[in-house]
């Protein structure tokens, strides 16, 4: 089953500053899990659209139970692909953002829309969803769980240009020390994400899977370019 | 003492050509591209040579990248 995520945000910074600053988000302090970045393909279409696709990998890191139940997937990193399309005369920019391997354990896609605000040309209005699915009983739970406070927490708001293009973690919105910061960050956690061993089996008392699950996970929706991580505190 | 911090390529040998292209397309992309100049792009060579070189380690590691769409996952959804 895939579980549905998006949001809307206003960043108060123009779309061409947006944009430049999408080529250099990485590093930054949050994206320390994001190892390599390649641009493997680039070019202008006919119609002078700009079409990128860039490479990036992560560390994958598991917790002990899980590395035990998917052994095969211990020590690889997680490949990303992550394509987009820069359009400079209706001011948009929308990327489409994957995971090419792990895939058996989680599949999670993004679509990000940044788009120059008509009314007000200092703003860039973001709209971010994201598909997540996995097929490991017990995963879809604690996803769903979260799910509904990330969403609620940033719906339309007025951000500091750094924080809106960034994301759902708390630390992240605050500010920080670096526009490339803001644009992007990976949660610290493992790209596939964790568990806890309890609510991912299954447990005695669904209510208490439930509760393990709301404090356990943290959701960061990722700025659009990295993947959705379940975290596990 | 100045400290800047950049992104390493998947292919370890390729870091300098990707780091130099990068710096080529940053420049052109705010300079030209966004002000819809298109009087040529600096960067085609020095795109070149960092392909070759990071095509071939995405080969040697089998990172399974190649034949996949362009936002081909993208085509199955809904426009939002």
């Amino acid at each position: 089953m895939v579980k549905y995520f998006s949001n809307d945000v206003d960043i108060r910074t123009t779309w061409d500053h947006v944009v430049s600053a999408f080529w250099q988000r990485y590093p930054n302090p949050f994206s320390t899990h994001v190892l390599t970045e390649d641009v493997v393909l680039r070019e202008v279409t006919a119609d002078q659209r700009l079409l990128s696709r860039r490479l990036l990998t992560k560390t994958n890191r598991m917790p002990r139970w899980a590395e035990f139940l998917f052994p095969s997937n211990l020590s690889r990193s997680v490949y990303i692909v992550e394509d987009s399309v820069v359009d400079p005369v209706t001011k948009s920019l929308t990327t489409y953002t994957w995971n090419l391997n792990h895939t058996t354990l989680m599949t999670v896609e993004e679509r990000c829309v940044f788009q120059e605000s008509e009314d007000r040309p200092a703003f860039t209005l973001l709209r971010r969803e994201a598909w997540i699915s996995s097929g490991v009983y017990g995963f879809s739970r604690p996803i769903q769980v979260q799910h509904r406070c990330s969403t609620e927490q940033h719906n339309r708001k007025y951000h500091s240009p750094r924080a809106a293009i960034g994301q759902a973690s708390p630390r992240a919105a605050i500010g920080q020390a670096s526009p490339r910061a803001a644009i992007g960050q990976a949660s610290p956690r493992a790209a596939i994400g964790q568990a806890s061993p309890r609510a991912a089996i299954g447990q005695a008392s669904p209510r208490a899977a439930i509760g393990q699950a709301q404090t356990s996970y943290r959701t960061v929706l990722s700025p659009c370019m990295d993947s959705v991580h379940p975290g596990l505190k | 003492m100045l400290i800047v911090l950049k992104m390493n390529s998947v292919g370890e040998d390729c870091t300098d050509l990707k780091r130099e292209y990068d710096q080529c397309f940053n420049r052109w992309f705010a300079e030209k591209f966004l002000k819809e100049d298109r009087s040529g792009d600096p960067c085609t060579e020095m795109f070149k040579k960092y392909q070759h070189c990071v095509q071939k380690a995405i080969k040697e590691k089998n990172i399974p990248i190649d034949g996949v769409e362009f936002m081909g996952p993208n085509k199955e959804k809904p426009d939002s």
